[in-house]
């Protein structure tokens, strides 16, 4: 394992007494992609700006390559921005943009036109370097923000939601170009985000943020598969949540009651320690729910029954939202398969619920 | 609907007349009376000429155009000094003492000016507020003689149309995007270099708005000179004064009047240009 390209160590920052990042403490491996991902006001722009200066900390540290660089202005780290709004400079060409912070360290001028012209060549703009950022659609204004930041050779490269602008295509197009990118130089990102699609397909891990906290660092099927808190599973994905108790438990098993049904679950190394009588929380992804039709099975012993009360057509997949009997309405995705060549289901049918046993995840509930 | 047409047609119609009276009109009458001259005594004795134009270029009548050029442009200069950086901290402060310290910057442009300037005179003169502190703190010896020179000249006017350069600057400043300025930080830039590089330039509409607006005025403003430079150092608008009032040659007069609005075109043209150039690379 290389040494971390950025170590921060139990990180806080508050605005008049407003807390808004609480002792976060992160390494950022050389090379790596990671993202932080939250919703807005989890402090992740925050963590980014004081990475790059533009914000001071309230305590904690920053270190680069093993030095703390919270005394040094932003002009003087050795990372890079690309900025939510891309802040090009509007009077410049694409290429004097590009060429701005080299010429800010008196480069030579043939040296600063070899570096930029390769720079260009990488974001595939080296046809435009005379015109105007106005002149440039979105996306290639894009890559001339991005253009602009890595031609200083930045230890990390910083984006604030740099996709947020774009539309939905463009923006799948960019996030691909961007993945590319990263591996072509094998510069370390680290990506600000609240979409956790762009997140989950783009890192290598996810920083998961949670009002000024780390709620859960992994990769992204981590994050998807196993998150560690109720918040975590909400955010990231759909998740339908049961209230309920562990009501036996031996080695390798547990028994939840769910909607009057006594299920018998796995025990797994991503289980917490777990008691008779505890409260928890049963998490189900909509995609891992097999919807079953009455006539289809025979035994029912562990399945959850329910009616169909909306079918909702996605092209590659069927989306249902049930009524239990409970009255607790669940949403189930069904994808077009061998098993399954039409996927018809109709308002009002009487169906099973069902699951791989072991997919489920059982998180302990605070009371 | 009906009511929307009527109130537009008199909303067009009272603009244009307005600019047809006040400023159509009079343009009209000046320029014309540059073109002719009295043969008899009487209203209908007029014949055209160019001698107006011809006089203006005597020696006496070119120096002071040349003094005036000067003195407006170390006016605009001064402006520019005081104003922009002012403009800049205006522009980070909270909202609140923004809108503070900007009214207090424009009341003064609520007072007569020939007020102002006779406070000037008071502040300027031998045993005035500014000679009195100075002595006090021991800095000088004998009272500075600033009024009736043209430092105090210079000073008055810049007083004056300090405002003038202020908020088209401020307005310009406060349309950038804060993010360029991060984003140059970012780049490496030092203060200097976002200076000249970014800030500079992108507020080069802003600093010739404000050049235009002080720059005209500042070579008419007849009485200022008139009361801190003692009429020692005459301007343009003195001579235009003086024409019409004294000497009674309005012909002359208004020569003076179309050729310092001629002077004026290609300041304009080059204000507008850069205003259009910043439009097009603001347009999203």
């Amino acid at each position: 394992m290389y040494p971390p390209v950025i170590e921060i160590e139990q990180l806080s920052k508050a605005y008049h007494d407003h807390p808004v990042l609480h002792d976060v403490s992160l390494k950022v491996h050389d090379g790596e992609f990671l993202t932080l991902l939250g919703p807005s006001g989890c402090g992740k722009t925050t963590l980014l700006r004081l990475i790059s200066g533009f914000e001071l900390p309230s305590s904690g540290a920053i270190k680069l390559h093993g030095k703390d660089i919270v005394g040094l202005p932003p002009e003087r780290r050795h990372v890079n921005t690309v900025f939510q709004s891309y802040a090009l400079f509007p009077h410049m060409t694409v290429f004097d943009n590009v060429a701005f912070g080299l010429e800010c360290q008196k480069m030579a001028k043939a040296q600063i036109k070899q570096r930029v012209d390769e720079m260009l060549a990488v974001v595939k703009l080296d046809k435009h370097s005379a015109r105007k950022p106005t002149e440039l659609s979105g996306g290639q204004q894009q890559r001339v923000a991005i253009a602009r930041a890595l031609v200083n050779h930045p230890a990390v490269l910083l984006l604030d939601e740099p996709l947020s602008s774009l539309d939905y295509r463009l923006r799948k197009n960019m996030q691909i170009e961007l993945k590319q990118l990263q591996r072509q130089l094998g510069i370390t990102f680290i990506f600000v985000t609240h979409d956790q699609e762009e997140a989950l397909s783009m890192s290598d891990r996810v920083v998961v943020m949670h009002e000024g906290m780390i709620a859960q660092i992994g990769t992204p099927r981590e994050i998807y598969e196993t998150p560690n808190s109720l918040a975590v599973a909400k955010f990231i994905g759909e998740v339908n949540v049961f209230e309920t108790v562990v009501s036996a438990l031996d080695a390798n098993a547990m028994t939840l009651q769910v909607e009057g049904k006594s299920l018998h679950l796995p025990l797994d190394k991503h289980t917490g320690s777990l008691e008779i009588s505890q409260p928890v929380h049963l998490l189900l992804r909509p995609e891992d729910l097999h919807v079953w039709d009455r006539t289809e099975v025979q035994d029912t012993s562990e399945m959850l029954p329910g009616t169909v009360e909306e079918v909702i057509y996605k092209g590659s997949t069927v989306d249902l939202i049930i009524r239990l009997h409970s009255g607790k309405k669940i949403l189930a995705t069904e994808f077009f398969d061998e098993n399954d060549e039409d996927l018809a289901y109709t308002k009002g049918e009487s169906v099973w619920l069902e699951w791989k046993s072991g997919w489920e995840v059982v998180l302990p509930r605070e009371s | 609907m009906k009511a929307n047409s009527l109130f537009a047609k008199i909303s067009i119609y009272s603009a244009c007349s307005w600019v047809f009276v006040f400023a159509l009109l009079p343009l009209s009458m000046m320029c014309l009376l540059s073109v002719v001259t009295h043969t008899k005594p009487g209203i209908l004795y007029y014949h055209v000429t160019g001698m107006h134009y011809h006089q203006l270029f005597q020696l006496l009548y070119l120096r002071v155009l040349f003094r005036s050029l000067l003195l407006a442009l170390t006016c605009v200069v001064g402006c520019l000094l005081v104003a922009y950086p002012l403009a800049l901290v205006l522009s980070t402060l909270p909202l609140y003492a923004k809108n503070t310290l900007l009214l207090l910057a424009i009341i003064p442009m609520w007072t007569s000016s020939l007020v102002r300037c006779y406070a000037m005179m008071a502040l300027l003169k031998a045993k005035g507020l500014f000679n009195t502190l100075l002595l006090a703190l021991g800095l000088i010896h004998q009272p500075l003689q600033i009024l009736f020179t043209n430092t105090a000249v210079i000073i008055g006017l810049t007083y004056n149309l300090m405002p003038f350069m202020l908020l088209p600057l401020y307005s310009n400043i406060e349309r950038l995007d804060k993010c360029l300025f991060e984003a140059a930080r970012d780049c490496g830039a030092s203060r200097w270099q976002i200076l000249t590089r970014v800030l500079l330039p992108l507020t080069m509409p802003g600093i010739l708005a404000g050049s235009v607006m002080v720059f005209l005025p500042a070579m008419t403003l007849f009485y200022i000179p008139d009361l801190l430079g003692g009429a020692k150092s005459l301007l343009l608008g003195n001579l235009i004064k003086d024409q019409f009032l004294f000497v009674g040659n309005w012909s002359l007069g208004s020569a003076i009047g179309v050729m310092l609005s001629v002077l004026m075109i290609p300041l304009l043209m080059l204000c507008w240009r850069s205003q259009r150039t910043a439009m097009l690379e603001s347009v999203e």
